[in-house]
């Protein structure tokens, strides 16, 4: 194999892990707290990825400085982890939380369905366009070969997201109380949590990364109908494969999946759909809890 | 004799004679939608086998797609349409599937045993979706399917095909049945509530899962074989993606797991509504199957079959007390 295509194949399974990781990271959030595998999920990151192109339009239609997109990706899935994950969490999940996993899984996977079909009512079946923060950013050679910088700078803004999760649960008072619940909800609550609360923050944050995971691929993509099927499938191979509930496993997790398709795609291009499901079976059968399970409290 | 011919054997005989004679008067539309309630309601039995012990995949469309395409690759490639090799080729095939994949998953439980399916459905999606040879993402067309040396043309076809795959159907449902009131069968309710306990009585729990994976993917490749042969086409999106897992999911918890005879009616429920839907309300088809889940899981989360429970119930409550009365 020439350097060059190891360049190549380093590079794009980087900027396909750093999309991984945006998608999936909400997902092992919520799993870890929550205990729930949440399909809605991929709903959220159709509806950021839907509002942010919709605005984007408008907004570089009014001619305001040309920066000020990507405050309009913030503010879009800011408002929209707000909006959904209020309603779906108090609205559905509330209600299930002492139900057996896969009822939850299925309630979800049904929540999913209606949240696809009001997407469709909201925004048509039409296909939308917003590549203007794309072109903004403009390309860089590398290896003689042009990249956008914006998909490079995903890579830098999952790094960010990857520290401030990192600082907000091992240095705040608001992520000792999520470790406490995730390590026994019960005893936490007896010790004045309100775990309530924390359930329904802790949904918010997950739905809103799902959100933006959505909305700062919105430029790159061509938004249109079924994109939250596709990556909601894909999430959950990188949860189980990194572990789930686990941030450093959603990583690695995307990392292993980003290489390895991009592996595929310039090697063997047959092989790039279901390279991700091997794994994700591999790793299920060597090591179910996935590679990095967060450790489990023995109870007594 | 007794043994055999118990209430459910008479419930399915009747429907099976229903749903001939019905077969006479229906429209060629409605017909499509029994042989497809049919087929997935198989399916759906496949997952009820599987549900008693406890355990839910994620990924039936796998069997479901296996056996529709080996129905659809013997016609490309072998040329042979007779109905009779075709289905068995696919029951073969898809059961031969589960058995092997069976080892493997026989000792995952809970989330993991889902989400193995999950991952195993989506490869072979995967490799549908991609291989040239396997039709890729177009799919492949069917021709006609045959009955041994009887090969109808039009309309007959579909109503020939509809009396064998009823038939068939019968005797799957019929076989599932004993199969369940066997010594084996009973095991999966021991296997859910208590492995601990199964296996200090002597019977190995992984070994009666293996059993019940082989019979769920038998009979989740016969319902995709019958189901490649009503639509005369076999594509990726429409057999084995993760949506149509759910699907098969949605049907069995909208069935319950009481009876085998429920995931057919749970089956036919579902493809009217979704027929309905989409013929009155395209634009929301989806929010109304999405919502139709919700309402059951919230208020009927063990399925429509539970009325029939309740009601026999309290028919049996009701008997009782007036047996006390007379004897008073």
């Amino acid at each position: 194999m020439d350097s060059q295509l190891l360049v190549i194949i380093l590079i794009d399974g980087l900027v396909y892990a750093s999309y991984l990781f945006m998608v999936s990271v909400g997902l092992t959030v919520i799993c870890g707290v929550q205990k729930i595998l949440n399909v809605t999920h991929g709903a959220l990151y159709a509806f950021g990825a839907y509002l942010t192109a919709t605005l984007l339009i408008v907004y570089f239609e009014a001619g305001w400085p040309q920066f000020g997109a990507f405050f309009v990706m913030l503010v879009s899935a800011i408002f929209l982890g707000i909006v959904l994950g209020v309603i779906i969490e108090r609205g559905l999940l509330k209600h299930l939380y002492h139900e057996d996993e896969h009822i939850v899984v299925l309630a979800t996977f049904a929540a999913f369905l209606v949240l696809e079909d009001v997407l469709l009512l909201i925004w048509g079946t039409d296909a939308y366009i917003a590549a203007e923060p794309l072109m903004l950013l403009g390309q860089t050679d590398i290896a003689e070969l042009p990249f956008d910088n914006y998909s490079l700078s995903m890579v830098l803004l999952s790094a960010v997201v990857c520290v401030i999760l990192w600082y907000g649960l091992r240095r705040t008072t608001f992520g000792k109380m999520l470790l406490a619940v995730i390590y026994d909800r019960e005893l936490s609550q007896a010790m004045g949590i309100n775990v309530t609360k924390v359930f329904l923050l802790t949904f918010i944050v997950g739905s809103f990364l799902g959100a933006l995971g959505g909305a700062y691929q919105a430029p790159a993509i061509s938004v249109q109908p079924g994109i939250g099927v596709e990556v909601i499938v894909l999430a959950f191979a990188v949860v189980v494969i990194g572990g789930m509930g686990s941030i450093p496993g959603a990583l690695i997790g995307s990392l292993v999946v980003g290489i390895a398709r991009a592996a595929a795609v310039h090697m063997e291009p047959v092989l790039e759909l279901f390279v991700i499901y091997m794994i994700m079976a591999f790793v299920l059968i060597v090591r179910p809890q996935g590679l990095f399970a967060p450790a489990k409290p023995r109870k007594i | 004799m007794t043994k055999y011919m118990d209430r459910t054997t008479w419930a399915l005989t009747i429907g099976l004679v229903l749903l001939i004679v019905v077969n006479f008067f229906v429209p060629e539309w409605f017909r499509s939608i029994l042989l497809l309630s049919l087929a997935r309601g198989s399916v759906a039995l496949g997952l009820l086998v599987l549900w008693r012990c406890g355990l839910i995949s994620f990924g039936h469309a796998l069997f479901y797609g296996f056996g529709a395409y080996t129905v659809a690759l013997i016609v490309k490639y072998l040329g042979i349409t007779d109905a009779f090799f075709t289905i068995a080729c696919g029951v073969v095939v898809a059961g031969g599937l589960a058995w092997m994949l069976g080892f493997l998953l026989r000792r995952y439980r809970g989330i993991f045993f889902a989400l193995l399916n999950l991952a195993f459905s989506m490869i072979l999606y995967g490799v549908l979706a991609k291989l040239e040879s396997l039709g890729s993402t177009d799919g492949i067309s069917l021709e006609r399917t045959t009955f041994l040396w009887y090969a109808p043309e039009g309309a007959a076809n579909k109503f020939a095909l509809f009396i064998f795959a009823a038939i068939l159907t019968w005797g799957v449902a019929l076989a599932v049945h004993h199969y369940l009131r066997s010594t084996l069968g009973y095991m999966t309710t021991a296997v859910r509530e208590n492995e601990i306990r199964l296996e200090f009585l002597g019977y190995s729990a992984e070994r009666a899962i293996h059993v019940k994976y082989t019979i769920s993917g038998l009979v989740g490749g016969f319902g995709g074989a019958i189901a490649a042969m009503t639509i005369g086409h076999v594509d990726p999106d429409s057999m084995a993606y993760w949506p149509i897992s759910g699907d098969f999911v949605f049907i069995a918890i909208l069935s319950g797991t009481g009876n085998v005879g429920a995931p057919f009616i749970g089956a036919l429920i579902y493809e009217l509504i979704r027929t309905y839907a989409f013929d009155q309300f395209p634009e929301i088809w989806q929010l109304i199957m999405g919502g139709t889940l919700l309402l059951i899981v919230m208020f009927l989360p063990n399925g429509l079959w539970s009325l029939v429970d309740r009601w026999s119930k309290r028919r049996t409550g009701r008997d009782r007390l007036e047996a006390e009365r007379e004897k008073a």
